[in-house]
């Protein structure tokens, strides 16, 4: 069964602890930013930072003020647009969960940043020889039996893992049990297909930033296309050497005929 | 083939500092990474060397392609003096292609990994393998020339080896080369199209359609003829050798009849999902769409329908640049104007960007100018049929 994590952002205290925990398990190195007048830091995700706590103050419909949080970071999609996207197949999607890179395959063409729709995959653009670079749902911890190291640090448990299943039932439990504290909606289970990281939200989640998508996963359009390439190609050359044979076919008899035609003449 | 001595004219020196221009800026990319001479982050991860060199540099190398398969397939002899210039650009197009994406590529010395990575969903693998096969095509398809060039080379040393031997190699394969050529085109042009299909929530409506591939395929086969047109009068100008003007309006008179199968689909599709009121509504987005439409389609349809236009060696030059304008702008419409970013990412092409982009163009232009120079392009007494 696939592991997940549940966020939810009436928990999140903003501490940014994850992104901590994050840089030290991953070796990240610091960003130098600027001052922006929040304590919300780094402005984005990067090739560096791969995740981060967005702050947000937000009025709901009923004019009542909430300062909540987004947690960014990969939302490992169960069907993954950077995985078909990869030409080489640098990007595979693991049974646990995880989309996992691997930069032994990897040349650097960026149609997963393009193809993602969550903008997630980034870039080392300061490095001559640059990699991609995203969450890797710590596969390294799971692989030990660790939980994520942003999972782990969470002081107050905003952050859960476990299989999905459970946690999309237990999400539900949590919306009954008090619904006037949250919006009726586990984002992340239906969207694009459904991905690995789950979001509770007291206000709606275009509030909190994130991209408000179908429930028909990216990919399903390309991969209809790539399925037609080979009757395409089959179909176009059948063609192409049946017109080659008709044509030459027809252009000679004429010329025989006309040939003929001409011998009957000059024998008349 | 002897050439009069001349100085070294303007517009090669002018190409070649454009050229060093552009190998100084790619130092300065493999010295300080891509962030050092472009505008592009993690907002926009593709700019101008995808729009332009990759998209518009694929499209506008159709003339090869539609050209041969006309002559050798469909046996339109007529063509068969544009053949060769048309083949050499579809050529020099693709080379561009692969110059491009060395600079653009993270690490394009593994570009080697679409050949043993197979991923058969990723249009881009399909693209990556494309442009490797088509540009071996089309060397292929290009090296008669460059043999009768050497057999007739003014060292003797080199005129001296058996050149008919490959010359008759290539032309016992001529016609399998040529089915390839046209079966690769087809597969590559559609497939920048369904590149874009796996941005449906970030390509707006107006351009995003699951029939993306078949689009990309009919305006890359009506801008065919129409490149065709632009460079052979091109070259007339430059090299003086006059092209009869009923090749011209040959080609000229198919344009309408894509454009419109291309204008109809369009339409339809959009009638389709419901969203043909978005070309009125979408603003500013159906301002770029009504542009590509007027002036690549419309006009050109009209333009071209004229038997008038037809036969005036200028007017149907013109018309054929409309085309091509037309075809551009689509092509950038649906890479760069109308693909959503990140939000809060702004873009537009650093000159350094520019200066990749120009010194390869130039690059080409001064190929052609060597070859116009040294092979036999236009005037070739080939036999048609590689029966000979």
């Amino acid at each position: 069964m696939s592991k997940a994590v549940l966020y939810d952002a009436t928990k999140c205290i903003g501490c940014r602890a994850c992104q901590v925990a994050c840089k030290q398990w991953n070796e990240l190195p610091t960003e130098a930013t600027i001052n922006r007048g929040t304590y919300e830091n780094p402005p984005q995700l990067s090739a560096y930072t791969f995740t981060k706590i967005r702050f947000n103050e937000v009025d709901d419909d009923d004019g009542k003020f909430h300062f909540v949080f987004t947690k960014l970071q990969c939302m490992h999609c169960e069907h993954p647009a950077c995985v078909t996207a990869c030409p080489v197949g640098a990007l595979q999607k693991t049974p646990d969960g995880p989309v996992v890179y691997d930069d032994n395959k990897c040349f650097g063409c960026r149609y997963c940043m393009v193809a993602c729709p969550f903008g997630i995959p980034n870039f080392e653009w300061d490095k001559p020889l640059p990699w991609i670079r995203k969450c890797t749902f710590c596969a390294d911890r799971q692989g030990g039996g660790l939980e994520p190291a942003c999972v782990t640090t969470c002081p107050t448990g905003a952050l859960k893992f476990g299989d999905r299943e459970e946690l999309i039932i237990e999400a539900r439990e949590r919306i009954t049990a008090s619904s006037d504290k949250y919006v009726n909606h586990i984002y992340g289970e239906k969207e694009v297909g459904g991905t690995s990281w789950l979001y509770l939200s007291p206000v709606p989640f275009e509030k909190l930033g994130l991209p408000t998508l179908g429930s028909e996963p990216v990919t399903v359009d390309a991969e209809r296309a790539m399925g037609a390439v080979p009757p395409v190609l089959f179909g176009a050359a059948a063609v192409m050497a049946g017109a080659y044979w008709v044509i030459k076919r027809r252009d000679r008899m004429s010329q025989e005929r006309a040939d003929k035609e001409e011998r009957k003449e000059v024998t008349k | 083939m002897i050439q009069k001595k001349r100085s070294f004219p303007v517009g090669t020196s002018i190409l070649s500092v454009l050229v060093i221009l552009g190998l100084v800026t790619v130092i300065v990319r493999y010295l300080n990474g891509l962030g050092a001479i472009s505008n592009l982050s993690d907002g926009r991860a593709w700019g101008l060397w995808i729009s332009f060199d990759l998209y518009c540099g694929v499209a506008l190398a159709a003339g090869g392609f539609t050209l041969a398969g006309a002559v050798y397939i469909f046996n339109l002899k007529k063509y068969h003096p544009v053949v060769r210039p048309a083949i050499l650009t579809a050529f020099l197009g693709y080379t561009l292609v692969i110059l491009a994406l060395l600079v653009d590529l993270g690490q394009p010395w593994y570009i080697w990994h679409a050949i043993i990575y197979w991923n058969i969903h990723s249009p881009l693998f399909e693209v990556a393998v494309c442009v490797m096969a088509y540009t071996t095509v089309l060397a292929l398809e290009f090296s008669p020339a460059v043999f009768e060039g050497l057999s007739k080379s003014n060292f003797p040393v080199i005129r001296r080896f058996n050149w008919h031997v490959p010359i008759r190699i290539i032309r016992a394969i001529q016609i399998p080369l040529v089915i390839a050529g046209v079966v690769l085109s087809t597969l590559h042009q559609s497939s920048l199209g369904s590149m874009l299909l796996m941005m449906p929530e970030t390509l707006h409506a107006l351009w995003y359609t699951p029939i993306l591939p078949i689009l990309f395929l009919i305006s890359a086969v009506a801008v065919g003829p129409a490149m065709v047109i632009f460079e052979s009068t091109l070259s007339t100008r430059a090299f003086g050798h006059k092209l009869d003007l009923d090749v011209l309006s040959g080609l000229a008179r198919a344009i309408p009849y894509i454009l419109g199968l291309y204008l109809l689909l369009k339409v339809i599709d959009l009638m389709a999902v419901g969203e043909i009121g978005l070309i009125f509504l979408a603003y500013p987005q159906n301002m770029l769409w009504w542009g590509e439409i007027i002036v690549g389609v419309i006009l050109p349809i009209i333009l071209f329908s004229m038997p008038g236009v037809r036969q005036n060696r200028n007017a149907v030059f013109w018309s054929s640049v409309l085309v091509i304008i037309g075809l551009v702008l689509n092509r950038f419409n649906v890479s760069m104007l109308a693909l959503g970013m990140r939000p809060g990412t702004i873009y537009f092409p650093h000159w350094m960007e520019l200066a990749i982009s120009v010194g390869l163009v130039a690059d080409a232009l001064l190929v052609i100018l060597l070859a116009h120079r040294l092979l036999p392009i236009v005037s070739h007494g080939e036999a048609i049929e590689g029966s000979s």
